[in-house]
């Protein structure tokens, strides 16, 4: 196993512990790449608080800063280290026991 | 270690391996207990599988590993809720061993950890850059009609 997925996971499961960087993820997911000028119109929350949580998420990985338009950063989705969190859920969703009990009913009910 | 690699589960089934292989392997057995809507199989190595469940309109593409009747059957699938594109799959292994009449049936999912670099950065720039492309085609596409 490489040493760093968990880290990676953990900083998913981190920044998505929080509402405000919840937020920002969703509004990068659905409208696509945004300044922090751009996300403070469209989410309740100041522009200084938006710049220390995309400063927070940049370090982690799970957004990269490009150029923007006017000289402003744009702020980009990453999503490979969503990508490691999802085969964490993979894991923990995984029913084998529903599935191995059904298995046994099958079985069980003579079909098999 | 908190980010699980493999998944493991044994249970003792009241029927002889035979019958448990047959579930296991045919399309009338996974298409039934597994999937919900059917299933089709190529048992052999390198063979195609799919399962299919309606509820969820999901289907679910196996390619077949090892077959080894009645004691070994495995085969590797996509992981759940990764894009259609990644190449990661984890590996089930399906190992049965008589057990009194019955079966003792032990199945391992593993690959869950799985990350190599090479796979980690084509994921990384294949995805960071998917829909800008995938935009970025389809604009080419209609500028050229």
């Amino acid at each position: 196993m490489p040493p760093d997925i968990e880290a990676v996971a953990e900083q998913v499961f981190t920044a998505l512990a929080d509402p405000t960087r919840r937020a920002i993820l969703a509004a990068l997911a659905s409208g696509g790449p945004a300044t922090a000028t751009d996300l403070a119109g469209r989410l309740p929350i100041t522009r200084q608080a938006i710049a220390k949580h995309l400063a927070l998420l940049a370090e982690a990985g799970l957004v990269t800063a490009e150029p923007g338009e006017r000289r402003r950063v744009r702020y980009r989705l990453r999503s490979a280290p969503m990508q490691v969190a999802q085969q964490f859920l993979a894991a923990l969703a995984r029913d084998w026991d529903g599935a191995l009990g059904a298995l046994r009913d099958h079985l069980d009910r003579g079909a098999g | 270690m908190g980010f699980p690699d493999r998944i493991e589960r044994t249970v003792e089934l009241a029927h002889p391996p035979e019958k448990v292989w047959a579930a296991l392997t045919t399309a009338e057995g996974l298409g039934t207990w597994f999937g919900t809507a059917g299933a089709q199989i190529d048992l052999r190595p390198g063979g195609s599988a799919w399962m299919r469940w309606d509820e969820e309109g999901f289907t679910a593409d196996m390619r077949v590993e090892r077959v080894e009747e009645p004691a070994v059957f495995g085969y590797t699938w996509h992981i759940y809720g990764l894009p259609e594109e990644d190449p990661r799959r984890t590996y089930v292994e399906f190992t049965l061993e008589p057990s009194g009449a019955g079966t003792r049936l032990t199945v391992v999912e593993s690959g869950f950890a799985q990350l190599p670099g090479d796979v980690h950065r084509k994921a990384f720039d294949g995805n960071t850059e998917g829909w800008a492309k995938e935009l970025g085609e389809l604009a080419d596409y209609l500028d050229a009609a």
